[in-house]
């Protein structure tokens, strides 16, 4: 990113006020960025802000409530930044915001798809247009469009919704609503019987490691999971296809109304279950019931937190 | 081998304890012929109803899954029925995406007094289940493969 001298220059000046600005930073191997805990000068240099880094950082934000934290965030980071202050999870004042305009992330699973073994990876270049992936002395040019995440493909929200401050210039995107959910939509015009099958295929894959809560920056039950707990007992602990796709329909449950669509938990999943559909076909209808958005406004309540006595449009069944 | 066996479907009902359930009541003081499939589970009110009692009861084996409570703005707790249609709402538009038949699931009001109107949901959502048939099940997820699973593990 052309702006990340503006970017290291505003953290410098305020990281004396704060105890920790988090960021990324290079990872294990070129094709990963990593979250960086900047706490003194010298880490500012080690920043980097670029297509690979996609972590959700609003993630470590509940935890660390109480403290001065900065966070550098991407548009669809700052949305669950926003969701987080609404639910009063934590605190204005205790959160400086660092945010860009953001030009999509890379899907790691669509370039190992591509690339085929990425365990040994030399280089990883990113220009304007093109992705240049050197992995076992070979090298592959794979052109970005391919490569970005989906939602980054139909992203309206590029540019930090909140910031106290903005490095470089705003993202313009001309993606509607409607753009986002096509693939739901395709889904739902499947016959049920059909779709039953496939989640029973689908989840039957999940090794119950979790790895979906806990990227999800809006899970902030943690210690507290329904699936983990024995009392109430929502989920025994065997590896049954029921248990597993009864988590996620609880996960997707639990953020109603709630998600921004990070899409972390897709991302951390490491069997590549397509769990960001259940939350996009929440919040498509959402969207349509309650007209609203998540991660917006700082002063909006969630719609399934109120209620209207006159529902605009619910309609109830006449028997 | 119970003499309804195949004629029944598995019809889970959540009634509130202060209308509807009154109202299944009413209904059988009254003498109003019933289906039976229907077995009833009383909360304290349907704002008590998580959405997740009624997607687990579905992909536990049951047919079908009826949620009546008391007419909005009827409420003992002024506004449990009002969080409770919102939730309900959401689920109904989601059950489709899971592969789950949306007409699996109903939601309703039914008052204390009225028992004939009991009598009308009841017979329609149970032939509407009918009319769809057993659901798809979920291979172990009823009670006999589990008490089957259970014997073995003990």
């Amino acid at each position: 990113m052309q702006n990340l001298k503006d970017l290291k220059e505003q953290i410098r000046k305020a990281l004396p006020e704060l105890d920790v600005v988090i960021g990324w930073t290079g990872g294990y191997d070129p094709l990963h960025a990593t979250p960086h805990f900047i706490r003194r000068d010298e880490d500012i240099d080690k920043l980097q802000v670029n297509a690979l880094c996609v972590h959700n950082l609003a993630t470590y934000l509940p935890a660390l409530r109480g403290k001065k934290v900065g966070i550098v965030v991407k548009g669809c980071d700052s949305r669950s930044v926003v969701e987080l202050l609404q639910e009063n999870l934590i605190d204005r004042a205790g959160v400086t915001i660092f945010g860009f305009g953001c030009n999509g992330v890379v899907d790691q699973t669509k370039i190992r798809r591509i690339v085929g073994d990425v365990g040994n990876i030399d280089s990883c270049e990113i220009s304007g247009s093109d992705v240049t992936v050197s992995a076992s002395g070979a090298e592959h040019k794979l052109p970005l469009g391919d490569v970005l995440a989906d939602k980054c493909a139909t992203c309206r929200y590029p540019n930090a919704v909140l910031s106290d401050h903005f490095a470089g210039e705003e993202v313009t995107t001309t993606a509607t609503f409607e753009d986002g959910y096509k693939d739901v939509v395709e889904f739902e015009e499947k016959p049920v019987e059909e779709k039953f099958g496939f989640w029973l295929k689908e989840m039957d894959r999940c090794i119950r490691c979790y790895a979906c809560r806990n990227a999800c920056p809006l899970c902030v039950c943690r210690d507290h999971c329904v699936a983990q707990s024995r009392d109430p007992h929502w989920l025994s602990q065997e590896a049954h296809v029921r248990d597993k796709w009864m988590f996620q329909v609880i996960h997707a449950y639990h953020l109603a109304g709630r998600c921004t669509e990070c899409g972390e938990c897709q991302r951390a999943c490491p069997v590549d279950i397509p769990i960001l559909l259940f939350k996009k076909k929440m919040n498509k209808e959402i969207k349509e019931v309650f007209d609203y958005e998540a991660g917006i406004d700082p002063e909006a309540t969630p719609p399934l937190m109120t209620f209207k006595t006159e529902e605009d449009k619910i309609r109830e069944r006449k028997w | 081998m119970p003499i309804l066996e195949g004629k029944e479907l598995r019809i889970v009902g959540f009634l509130c304890n202060w209308c509807s359930y009154g109202g299944a009541d009413t209904a059988g003081v009254g003498r109003f012929k019933q289906p039976t499939d229907l077995r009833v589970i009383k909360v304290p009110c349907s704002g008590r109803i998580d959405p997740l009692f009624i997607v687990k009861t579905l992909m536990s084996g049951a047919d079908g899954v009826l949620v009546s409570g008391c007419h909005p703005r009827d409420c003992h707790y002024t506004e449990g029925n009002f969080y409770a249609r919102r939730r309900l709402e959401m689920l109904k538009r989601f059950l489709p995406i899971m592969g789950i038949d949306a007409k699996r699931f109903e939601y309703t009001w039914v008052s204390a007094s009225e028992g004939q109107r009991w009598q009308e949901v009841v017979t329609k959502f149970t032939e509407q289940i009918h009319e769809l048939g057993p659901a798809p099940k979920i291979a172990g997820a009823d009670a006999e493969e589990t008490l089957k699973l259970m014997e073995a593990a003990l």
